[in-house]
């Protein structure tokens, strides 16, 4: 088992670092957030507020019909805690009517459905607001390709992206979190009973340990096997992570000019400021 | 004899030279009112870090004609000054450089030998490397630059030791990377790493190495600053803060350069003749490639 544990004070400084300066050279100085009740977005919370001051963070909780109670208040510990604004907009009757058109439409597509109007949600708010959206996702999620394209995924900037789920914990720890949120299974609550653990197919710290050897350490497939990994298991990983690159990078677009946007006309986010 | 120095660990505005420039007047006159005599800007301070396609735009010559070397030459006049830049050479060619600038004269630019294109740097697509490597003297003594990526190779601080410097003067705009176990120092690795090698080459060179190292964000890389002085017997005169702007200042006693080399005569005892005899006998043989 490698140990992933990291200097929590130093990430901590970093990442407020980062959310403070990535968004007031945007010319910001507040931020959106999306609050599941789960523990990357009230990481993300606690984060943003340490970095902007509370009173310069909206969250916002965006229920449906199926979601659980456990969701709501987990959320509401958050807001409790760190004296945010927050918001509660249920998201039932935006999407039931689309939901409604396909008798035959699975949980997938509804779960896209879900995530999709939440980003609408989030982003309209960041303009009501004028602040932006911090985004919740973490590394293994990031590289596993556990979220959906333009919906949860969908953010201004992203701090925990860089984080394994056992690193979020680890600073979740650190910086407060409510432990409830920390200990419960997570969960995407996209619909009843459904976990993340259940739905992938392995748990977390499974995930976290091979990505951190594929990608951290570089190991080749064949090493992961010698480090204790089935092989079948090793297979399914990299296929994961290469048929989700998609979900990573943006659309390409199709070079004909002499300068094109993505491959010869490179410039920072952060161009200018 | 001693030196006080000013480490200016600066952020900066990603290719907006004039802002840059603002702040480094500013800080040059903090650092006059600190009885400094020399003060050093980390690694592309006049510009920002990840330039890209940028690049030719906030290109220059380090000359009295270009408007903003011309005020840092003016500054120049009270105190010595170290500032990293984009140069463009008469045949627009690019590089990631560093001026010396002392009574309103130019003493030396150093050109990025080494530009890493690896992981998560891409220097070598938007930069020329230089391909050269030279000490210059001073009103302190003989001193040689480098950059970032140079020092991450011995064999340039060494020719830089053999041609007489004494004292290293090294600028960096290093990216934040490897967070520590908890147990570990309490830096990310890039920064232990980079303090390590500083400190072994005081060591080694029995010389001072001074670091600067800019802070801020770009986009998603953070730069951790955290500047330091270390003398000839490898002991740490100061060191910065990590991840915030600063202005530390350092007084390098240069007697110490006797004392230390006194005790220690690695640099007598240095066989630079075996080296010239052995690197052409390597180089000639083709030995360290193993194909």
């Amino acid at each position: 088992m490698s140990d992933l544990s990291i200097d929590t004070e130093l990430a901590r400084k970093i990442l407020t670092g980062f959310i403070r300066t990535e968004i007031t050279r945007a010319g910001f100085n507040k931020a959106v957030l999306g609050l599941s009740g789960g523990i990357d977005s009230a990481l993300a919370c606690y984060l943003a507020a340490e970095a902007l001051g509370a009173e310069n963070v909206l969250v916002i909780r965006m229920p449906y019909k199926t979601s659980s109670q456990d969701s709501l208040d987990h959320a509401q510990l958050v807001i409790d805690a760190l004296k945010i604004q927050s918001l509660t907009i249920p998201i039932t009757e935006m999407v039931d009517p689309l939901i409604g058109r396909f008798p035959d439409m699975d949980a997938r597509r509804k779960g896209n459905i879900m995530a999709r109007q939440r980003m609408i949600i989030l982003f309209d708010q960041s303009e009501a607001f004028k602040g932006l959206v911090v985004g919740t996702g973490n590394k293994t999620e990031i590289l596993l390709g556990y979220s959906t394209l333009y919906g949860d995924s969908a953010c201004a900037l992203n701090p925990l992206g860089d984080l394994y789920k056992a690193q979020v914990r680890q600073l979740s720890r650190a910086v407060g979190v409510p432990a409830p949120i920390i200990d419960k299974a997570p969960s995407a609550d996209l619909w009843v009973g459904q976990t993340d653990e259940g739905e992938l197919g392995f748990t977390y710290e499974q995930a976290d340990q091979i990505l951190y050897l594929l990608i951290d350490q570089r190991y080749t497939p064949k090493e992961c096997v010698e480090a204790g990994f089935s092989e079948q298991f090793v297979r399914q990983i990299i296929q994961r992570v290469r048929r989700n690159q998609f979900k990573r990078v943006l659309p390409p677009i199709a070079k004909l000019s002499n300068r094109t946007v993505g491959y010869d006309f490179l410039y920072l986010r952060d161009w200018g400021t | 004899m001693k030196l006080k120095l000013a480490l200016a660990q600066i952020n900066t505005v990603l290719g907006d030279v004039e802002q840059n420039l603002a702040k480094h007047l500013d800080l040059i006159n903090e650092a006059r009112k600190g009885d400094a005599e020399l003060i050093v800007f980390p690694e592309l301070s006049l510009t920002g870090y990840v330039l890209q396609d940028i690049v030719p735009t906030v290109a220059r010559r380090a000359e009295a004609s270009d408007p903003i070397f011309k005020k840092l030459l003016e500054a120049s006049r009270e105190i010595d000054i170290m500032v990293s830049f984009v140069e463009e050479d008469l045949r627009s060619r690019f590089y990631i450089a560093s001026a010396y600038l002392s009574e309103g004269k130019v003493l030396h630019v150093h050109r990025k030998v080494y530009l890493p294109t690896y992981g998560l740097f891409d220097e070598g697509r938007f930069f020329a490397s230089g391909d050269g490597i030279c000490a210059f003297d001073t009103r302190f003594g003989r001193v040689g630059m480098l950059i970032c990526e140079d020092f991450w190779h011995a064999s340039l601080p060494y020719l830089l030791w053999l041609d007489g410097a004494d004292i290293f003067l090294f600028a960096s705009a290093s990216p934040g990377r490897g967070l520590p176990h908890p147990e570990d120092s309490g830096r990310l690795d890039s920064a232990r790493w980079v303090d390590e090698i500083n400190r072994a080459y005081a060591g080694f060179f029995t010389s001072f190495v001074v670091h600067t190292n800019r802070v801020g964000y770009e986009d998603g890389l953070n730069f951790w600053g955290g500047a330091s002085v270390y003398d000839p017997d490898g002991i740490a005169l100061i060191h910065g803060p990590q991840h915030e702007e600063a202005l530390t200042f350092a007084e390098l006693d240069l007697n110490q350069l006797h004392r230390t080399r006194a005790r220690l005569p690695l640099l007598r005892d240095e066989r630079t003749a075996l080296v010239q005899r052995e690197l052409e006998r390597i180089l000639n043989s083709n030995h360290g490639s193993r194909e």
